[in-house]
């Protein structure tokens, strides 16, 4: 875990740098979600169809990318934006993630919107069996908008209960406007307990919590067929996005907790967990480099996939499937 | 002969029993009302939905990327505007995705005026759904093209945009669905349910034949020489009647029913203006950012040496809304008379010689109009 979180991280860096020099148009992610996203990650059940795991994710999910088998050097090169982004093509904004072999569905900035669609896979998953759920992760303040109550409403009718799970990693902003604004409360579970939905808060900085109430709701989601709602409390370690100028703040730092304590618990060595750090940097800049020379898409490509062309098409990256 | 709401139920049923359709949904959708239009009665897998339209929309994009089937029916199009993002990303989900997901399914709403509708029950949508990039958008004239052109919605791999007029949908036709009895009475019986308790009720359905009317095909369904009318939806019977009033006048006309509003069916649409050398656009969308508008730019672009004047559209008023009184509604979108004054105006106008330059003679009409 410990090293799936400094992969994230170091991945994020890398993002975020090469916007810097003049490698990319625009970053946003989430370096200070890994204990929330990573755990989430390893545990979903990966596959293409209703009979595994349906992710409506947001653009603060690289760790559950990363913990899934996404590449740096796949992260790289759509936020350089070549015609070998596998998950758009150089077409998409970076961190959002479209890769049909796994379920990653298509991301969009226009927040809240995954949320209700997942109603929709979650459906097919309950009449056709299975343990399969759908996944739907967005940040606090996007709750505001409507999409999130139809989630809730859709999820929870009388009889006809939804395998979904609901989840509000809550960073305490809405790019500038802190929740406190926002929000009479600050546990926003509350308002799935309005609709007799199963929830918990867990503290998103803990990647082991993190892991043990995720396990919890999936179980949960998967044995029921019925949904939950978990808000993890995490951390934006780099603001909102490049419109946010992308520079560190001084919040809880979950990876360097965890190594703290894998250290502190003799778990980990310094060498080691120094060892990660190097391995990872060196894989980014070598996967910069390698991105720099791979093509943009060509112009003449505008049209294509507007509407279906036949085939099968998609993967998972550089790892594949 | 079938009413375009039965043929619509029957294409559905159709699309249940040979087509794989998962989930057919909306508000009232299921049983016991069927759709407030009775579109969707006694279907196997019609349910109703939370009254949410962009729980609707985003439950049909759900159910699409598991690759299952979905038909969702907004109740009016007046109502979709809140969900109109969540078009556009169904629209763009093949693209921004590189080709990934693409989503199969159909939105069925009801679009246009001609019930005293008023506000919210009267408007149209197609200029708005044609601004929207990766959707096909049909509207049927006729029971036939709307049994038809549903069977074809159902088997495209894109989401697809059904827009019945709803004056038509308590219409019958003149053509048998494949499968349809010939007796009306006899198809009533078997498939609309009974007033009071449905609690019991189970439709019988007809053996229903395969019938498809292609996407992107219009049909021509006036010959003439003097113009070419472009049209969709409820105005098709409005313009035929029209051309027919105006045929002891010694004026035809080329009346195409588009069909299909994206992909358009240019190569008809050329042939006829090319032939004609003159272009009417009639449809009942607010005049300003119409879709004729882009219809006649693109004639403008490619014909333009061969046209005799300048495309004309008629179109409805650029207002805020369709007023109850029927004083108010008939002020708001075209009416046969003006469709008549219009299409006489365009025959008999001074135009452009094509081969020569010069202008031609106008047509001399009878004394006793």
């Amino acid at each position: 875990m410990h090293d799936l979180m400094v992969k994230t991280r170091v991945m994020e860096e890398q993002l975020i740098a090469m916007t810097k020099l003049g490698d990319g148009y625009f970053w946003i992610g989430g370096p200070g979600e890994e204990a929330w996203g990573v755990p989430l990650g390893m545990l979903v059940d990966k596959g293409e169809g209703p009979a595994h795991d349906y992710l409506h994710l947001h653009y603060r999910s690289s760790g559950i990318a990363v913990a899934m088998g996404v590449q740096i050097i796949d992260a790289i090169r759509q936020m350089r934006a070549t015609a070998t982004d596998p998950f758009s093509g150089g077409r998409n904004f970076v961190n959002h993630y479209a890769i049909r072999a796994w379920n990653v569905l298509p991301m969009t900035p226009t927040l809240e919107v995954q949320y209700v669609m997942a109603p929709g896979t979650a459906l097919v998953q309950k009449r056709e069996g299975g343990r399969g759920i759908s996944i739907v992760n967005g940040g606090d303040a996007a709750t505001a908008e409507g999409d999130f109550e139809s989630c809730l409403i859709w999820s929870s009718r009388p009889g006809q209960e939804l395998p979904v799970l609901i989840l509000i990693g809550h960073n305490k902003f809405g790019i500038s406007t802190p929740s406190s604004e926002e929000w009479p409360i600050q546990d926003l579970t509350q308002r799935a307990a309005v609709y007799g939905m199963k929830r918990a808060l867990v503290d998103g900085n803990d990647p082991e919590a993190s892991y043990l109430a995720l396990k919890d709701a999936m179980d949960y989601c998967r044995e029921t067929r019925k949904p939950f709602c978990l808000q993890g409390n995490v951390s934006r370690l780099n603001g909102h996005s490049s419109s946010t100028g992308g520079a560190r703040i001084n919040e809880r730092d979950c990876v360097i907790e965890y190594e703290q304590k894998l250290l502190k618990a003799g778990v980990l060595s310094p060498e080691a967990a120094k060892a990660v750090w190097e391995k990872y940097r060196a894989e980014a800049r070598d996967a910069l480099d390698q991105v720099r020379e791979e093509p943009f898409p060509a112009a003449e490509t505008i049209h294509q996939h507007t509407f279906y062309e036949g085939g099968d098409v998609g993967s998972a990256g550089s790892e594949g499937t | 002969m079938a009413t375009m709401a039965q043929a619509i139920r029957l294409a559905l049923h159709y699309g249940e029993e040979h087509l794989g359709v998962s989930d057919i949904f909306g508000e009232d959708v299921g049983s016991p009302l069927g759709g407030v239009f009775t579109c969707t009665q006694g279907l196997r897998t019609a349910w109703n939905s939370p009254l949410d339209e962009r729980g609707i929309i985003g439950a049909a994009m759900g159910i699409a990327m598991t690759g299952r089937i979905a038909v969702a029916e907004i109740q009016f199009c007046d109502y979709i505007y809140n969900a109109i993002d969540l078009l556009k990303l169904a629209g763009n989900m093949g693209w921004s995705s590189n080709g990934q997901f693409h989503l199969p399914m159909v939105v069925m709403t009801p679009v246009g005026s001609g019930i005293h509708g008023s506000m919210y029950h009267s408007h149209s949508f197609e200029s708005v759904m044609t601004h929207t990039p990766g959707w096909k958008v049909v509207m049927p004239s006729t029971p036939l093209d709307a049994y038809g052109l549903m069977i074809s919605a159902l088997k495209d791999p894109n989401p697809v945009m059904f827009l019945p007029p709803k004056a038509l949908l308590r219409t019958k036709g003149s053509e048998l669905i494949p499968g349809e009895p010939e007796d009306q009475r006899k198809l009533h019986n078997m498939i609309d349910a009974p007033l009071g308790d449905r609690a019991h009720w189970k439709p019988e359905w007809p053996e229903l034949g395969a019938y498809e009317v292609p996407i992107g095909e219009a049909n021509l369904v006036r010959e003439g020489k003097h113009g070419t009318v472009l049209t969709y939806g409820r105005l098709v019977g409005v313009c035929q009647r029209a051309v027919d009033e105006l045929s002891p006048e010694g004026l035809s006309f080329d009346v195409l029913d588009l069909r299909t509003l994206w992909p358009i069916d240019w190569e008809r649409i050329l042939a006829s203006v090319r032939r004609t050398g003159r272009l009417l656009v009639v449809n009942e969308d607010t005049e300003v950012t119409n879709f004729g508008e882009h219809l006649i730019r693109r004639v403008i672009d490619e014909s333009f040496s061969e046209l005799q004047l300048a495309p004309r559209l008629l179109a409805g008023a650029h207002i805020p809304g369709i007023g109850m009184a029927w004083t108010l509604e008939a002020a708001s979108v075209p009416q046969q008379p003006e469709v008549v004054q219009a299409l006489r105006a365009l025959a008999t106008a001074p135009g452009r010689d094509v081969a020569t330059g010069g202008l031609t003679v106008p047509l001399q009409l009878p004394r006793y109009r």
